[in-house]
């Protein structure tokens, strides 16, 4: 139990995955601008990196292995997880309209999440049960759910901000990801 | 040539679009890093828009996504499969960064806006372009931090170029910040530069005065190209 504990605490703070891997980047600099959006894009990524690590897990162990063709994982996991972004939107299509109209938008932008293909590739390359694979692949999520509502928080407050001219866009945005980055500095050694 | 200069310093993938950032802050932490995911990010785009323009008319629109990804995919485990056969120190470094040039937004988009629209050679010249301006962004950024980082440049080329490279080493300072190795570094970096970018080519746009309207591009890639010495 401990050992899952520090795996989640791992990849949600510790290593997270946009502050500290540059997983995920273009939706957190992307669809960071307002809260509501990002708490949304989190919650989506949340569902489908959960879904497609698991199922990769699956297909690696099941299929890839005993065939012998793990050098083909990129692309296989590429088809995973747009199958599974597929699947969960028709799904939400049909059981819930209302979390479609939520997330719908968000939903195709995830096949091109590198964060989604990342969690899948770091847990083979630590070689992690399935059990544990889902327990990185929730945390990895719910680290970027958090760093993205926390960053459009601030950039709420830096639209009313006076930004030098040649700060303004990109460059302060970067800078701002850059002192939060710093934060998260705080967390190393945390657990590890 | 107009293609290429385009796609490489007007149209620039990372300064003008802000595609691809997520291994360009990665893997920018040193020259060698930042050399090897751009070889390996030319192979896949040209391997990429080469192949996509050559059979963009047997591809259904509705499918046409897929169809990229899938071809992205291909070339992005090449990629892999000849790093590590060539480099293999360096891929183990870099390995997840390799891996994950497929969910690139930069070479699918340039797959869908110019390669599934024009032929063979103009989509090549396009790719060739996107992965020079990539390139340049990378190892701007590269060689800033690890002059930074570390006071030196081209820290360990002998794990791409051969025993031979280990004396290109430059040792230019004593000592570094090893704040710009780190994560907060990347985007810190990466961000100064940029308002450098904006800095200086917002000087000589303020002081232009346009006589004709066909001036208008060639100023804009004056101005990208000023950034460069910058970095």
């Amino acid at each position: 139990m401990a050992e899952l504990a520090f795996i989640l605490i791992g990849a949600l703070l510790v290593n997270n995955f946009v502050l500290a891997q540059f997983l995920g980047l273009c939706p957190f600099i992307g669809a960071s601008g307002q809260y509501d959006t990002a708490a949304a894009m989190g919650l989506a990524t949340t569902f489908v990196l959960t879904l497609a690590a698991a199922s990769s897990w699956i297909i690696h162990q099941f299929v890839l292995l005993p065939l012998d063709l793990t050098y083909l994982r990129i692309i296989a996991f590429i088809v995973v997880i747009a199958g599974t972004v597929q699947l969960t939107e028709l799904y939400l299509k049909s059981t819930s309209p209302l979390l479609h109209q939520v997330l719908g938008i968000y939903l195709p932008l995830i096949t091109s999440n590198c964060a989604v293909l990342g969690v899948t590739l770091l847990a083979l390359q630590q070689s992690l049960t399935f059990v544990e694979t889902l327990v990185f692949a929730v945390g990895a999520a719910l680290g970027f759910t958090l760093v993205m509502v926390l960053f459009a928080a601030i950039r709420e407050r830096l639209m009313h901000a006076r930004i030098p001219a040649p700060f303004a866009g990109a460059p302060i945005t970067l800078i701002t990801a850059g002192i939060l980055s710093l934060a998260f500095m705080g967390f190393a050694g945390f657990g590890s | 040539m107009s293609v290429f200069r385009h796609s490489a310093l007007a149209n620039n993938p990372v300064w003008a679009q802000l595609l691809g950032l997520c291994p360009l802050l990665a893997v920018s932490s040193s020259v060698v890093n930042a050399l090897g995911l751009a070889l390996a990010s030319t192979l896949v785009l040209l391997g990429a828009n080469g192949s996509i323009a050559l059979v963009r008319h047997r591809i259904p629109a509705f499918a046409r996504l897929p169809c990229f990804v899938l071809i992205i995919a291909t070339f992005t485990t090449l990629a892999m499969l000849l790093m590590q056969a060539f480099a293999f120190e360096l891929y183990l470094r870099i390995a997840l960064f390799i891996q994950i040039i497929v969910t690139n937004c930069m070479i699918l988009g340039r797959a869908e806006a110019f390669a599934s629209r024009q032929p063979v050679i103009p989509a090549l010249k396009d790719a060739a372009g996107t992965a020079a301006g990539f390139a340049l962004a990378l190892l701007a950024l590269g060689a800033t931090r690890e002059l930074i980082a570390s006071g030196g440049l081209f820290a360990g080329m002998d794990t791409l170029f051969g025993p031979t490279a280990a004396s290109w080493q430059l040792s230019l300072i004593d000592g570094g910040l090893l704040l710009a190795a780190l994560p907060p570094g990347a985007f810190i970096i990466a961000g100064l530069l940029l308002a450098a970018g904006q800095a200086l080519a917002g000087r000589p746009a303020g002081a232009r005065r346009p006589t004709t309207e066909q001036t208008e591009p060639i100023k804009q890639t004056e101005q990208t190209t000023d950034t460069d010495p910058a970095a």
